[in-house]
């Protein structure tokens, strides 16, 4: 299976952010090669990744979006070597790292790859001050470093969170912080060692709303200036159009779409990114104007059957064919092949192929 | 996706509606005797017949703890300590109104499910695991309804096919269920006795949104059949801006801004409602740098002088420290800022980007 998101040019954003330019031999941080992860179970083994391949550039955000079970905190906990994957390769730097199992390896890892999680309510151990939070990694990472550059660096990681005055939050408790604070605390801690990446694991969605914004303008600006590679996972397909650069759809445990972040919105080309896009709440003003009573303008919203799949017997061929509403009898039958429908924008349809069988086959 | 404007659904009348329920000046007190905290400080909200009202807030600002004191399902510490809250009777029916937060047990029995029903966020909470789904319906309508169950079974599988759940289904225990066809089948138990008004607190926020989406134009479907008036919760302004006849927006207990959401979306009066309105990015259009808003919520501990949003406000003066906001009613809307945007400060500039 070719890798959808191979080296391709610098796509253009509108967003208004600056875009770093992005150098032609420029390879990739850490990737996911043809991952696959199957987890046994008493009745047959559960089907979370199949041949996923993605890959993380220096400055640059990814996007992996999908609903609940589509397969994304998998990728994450893959990526972060945390989940030895059943099929295929992690790459760091374009060399496959084995899993890890000794301590150095794993630390050695570990200081090039973050993994910063959803929850900073029960991420962060609620009983030591902030202060101890941050000298665990930077302790085990720099052992012989003495207390006042260890002070000094506690400092620099939370003005870098925008945690100020630091001092003030060194010795604070994580239950005296609000929930936006002790995120930033936890990408505090992850930027202790020192990372090339940052794996975000729905790490705005457990935050109020209005604190959201500011986290992910955060990771854009460490992102930008100190070229952090991040992956940001996410069910919110508005905020990755928002933060990330590229934007890669699961469903099901199989990428069914990649590419730009305004290529993947705004011109969705698999039939479950635009029911992805369509269902999404979008506050603009052109849908404002049709006013409530979203079930004239949103058709296919509701027409589709909206249960999941059942992982351990994912369905035949397109695993999205049940939900579809492009479905033929060639869906059913056989794996799509991943198209690339513009420069770098590629998606796994039959009815993006010219496919005899499936042009010929009636919609079902 | 174009945005082709569709015409907007019938039932969304709502000035002209009779008043459902009226609330007023409602205060809940989570603190000791002489030691109060308050998470809801003195709400008044009218709920018209058949509309869909959107209460929208952060976490702590007390839209939780206005529909559970107005409900009567708080538990202590929390206390209603002031306030009226007159629950109409149907149209064509006598009567006076009953004061849902004086009523008694008995008054309560009777209203509950007739007339006000809820639906959680966490369906598999509110729904027994150990008895099957018909038997749950069963229950309510022999109940309020005195059918007979041959009767009230077939009313069930009736009910649950409204939200598409096959008849088949109906004999499934909870667990056996989808998060989403759990929650659709809260939902049809909470319409289950026909009641002029739905509290959904929270409903689609533990499901994926093609399935959130699904779930609400069921729900926008079956209020055109029946009429029912809703009172959605959520922290989910950009959902609610799609949903809502009329939005009421809450910080720190209070409603800070009220009217339909084109008007809190195009042209907000209040701070914190331009600023929520820009915590949600678009997902079409051009894209443009959003700050959210800074700072934290409010303790409410420390509440109590001056607006409570101050401290996190751009048009923030020096009178919004001492005085708290009265609600200003302009037309069919209301806000409680005393420096709204649009209006000229000398400190700062008004409107944002």
């Amino acid at each position: 299976m070719t890798s959808p998101t191979d080296e391709r040019p610098t796509d253009e954003r509108s967003a208004g952010r600056p875009v770093p330019a992005r150098r032609a031999d420029d390879r990739p941080v850490l990737a996911a090669r043809d991952v696959t992860v199957h987890f046994p179970t008493k009745g047959g083994a559960v089907h979370a990744l199949d041949g996923v391949s993605l890959a993380l550039h220096r400055g640059r955000t990814h996007a992996v979006v999908g609903e609940s079970g589509s397969g994304k905190s998998t990728l994450a906990r893959t990526l972060a070597l945390v989940q030895q994957p059943t099929a295929g390769t992690v790459e760091l730097h374009g060399a496959p790292v084995e899993a890890a199992r000794r301590r150095r390896q794993r630390r050695e890892f570990a200081a090039t790859v973050q993994l910063v999680l959803q929850d900073p309510f029960s991420s962060l151990n609620p009983l030591h001050p902030v202060r101890y939070l941050l000298s665990r990694p930077l302790l085990l990472h720099r052992p012989k470093m003495p207390a006042e550059q260890l002070e000094t660096e506690m400092l620099q990681l939370l003005e870098r969170v925008a945690l100020v005055p630091a001092r003030r939050f060194l010795d604070a408790r994580p239950h005296e912080l609000s929930g936006g604070q002790r995120q930033r605390v936890a990408i505090a801690r992850a930027l202790a060692v020192r990372p090339d990446v940052i794996l975000g694991d729905e790490l705005i969605s457990m935050l109020d709303v209005s604190l959201r914004l500011e986290v992910l303008n955060l990771l854009a600006t460490l992102r930008d200036e100190e070229g952090l590679a991040m992956l940001y996972i996410t069910h919110d397909i508005a905020t990755a159009r928002y933060f990330a650069d590229e934007i890669t759809v699961l469903y099901a445990g199989e990428v069914v779409e990649t590419g730009s972040g305004e290529d993947v919105t705004q011109t969705p080309a698999h039939p479950y990114t635009r029911l992805l896009v369509e269902s999404s709440p979008d506050p603009s003003p052109e849908s404002l104007a049709a006013g409530p009573g979203g079930d004239g303008e949103r058709p296919r919203a509701d027409a589709v059957a909206a249960e999941p799949p059942d992982l351990i017997s994912p369905p035949s061929g397109c695993r999205f064919h049940p939900r579809c509403p492009l479905a033929r009898p060639r869906c059913a039958e056989a794996s799509p092949p991943s198209v690339e429908v513009d420069d770098g924008h590629r998606a796994r349809c039959w009815a993006l192929t010219d496919d005899e069988q499936y042009q010929r086959g009636s919609a079902a | 996706m174009s945005p082709t404007t569709a015409p907007a659904a019938a039932g969304t009348a709502t000035t002209e509606a009779p008043v459902l329920l009226d609330v007023r000046g409602l205060r809940v007190d989570y603190g000791q005797p002489g030691d109060p905290l308050l998470a809801v400080r003195d709400v008044d909200l009218q709920i018209r017949r058949g509309e869909v009202l959107g209460i929208a807030g952060e976490s702590g600002s007390g839209k939780t703890t206005l529909i559970t004191a107005l409900l009567r399902l708080q538990r202590p510490p929390a206390r209603t300590t002031a306030g009226t809250a007159l629950l109409h009777p149907r149209p064509g029916q006598d009567g006076p109104p009953v004061d849902l937060l004086t009523a008694s047990r008995r008054e309560l029995r009777a209203l509950r499910w007739e007339r006000l029903s809820v639906v959680f966020q966490s369906a598999m909470n509110a729904l027994n695991p150990v008895h099957r789904l018909e038997s749950q319906f069963i229950d309510t309508l022999a109940a309020h309804r005195r059918m007979s169950r041959t009767d009230a079974r077939a009313h069930a599988h009736h009910l649950l096919e409204l939200v598409g759940i096959p008849a088949s289904r109906a004999r499934s225990y909870p667990h056996e269920l989808s998060g989403g066809m759990r929650q659709r089948a809260t939902i049809a138990l909470a319409l289950a006795c026909e009641p002029d008004l739905v509290v959904m607190d929270e409903p689609t926020t533990a499901v994926d949104v093609v399935m959130q989406r699904q779930i609400l134009a069921q729900v926008q479907r079956l209020q055109a059949e029946f009429g029912f008036a809703i009172v959605f919760i959520t922290h989910d302004f950009s959902l609610l801006l799609e949903i809502a006849d009329r939005l009421a927006i809450m910080y720190g207990g209070r409603i800070v801004e009220t009217g339909t959401p084109a008007e809190l979306a195009g042209d907000p009066r209040h701070h914190y409602t331009a600023g929520l309105r820009d915590s949600f990015p678009p997902l079409r259009g051009p894209l443009v740098p959003l700050r959210g808003i800074p700072g934290s919520p409010p303790d409410l501990r420390t509440a109590g002088i001056g607006c409570s949003f101050a401290d996190r406000c751009a048009g923030a003066q020096e009178d919004c420290r001492s005085t708290v906001p009265p609600l200003f009613v302009e037309g069919s809307r209301a806000h409680a800022c005393l420096h709204p945007v649009g209006t000229p400060a000398p400190s700062s500039p008004g409107g944002r980007p």
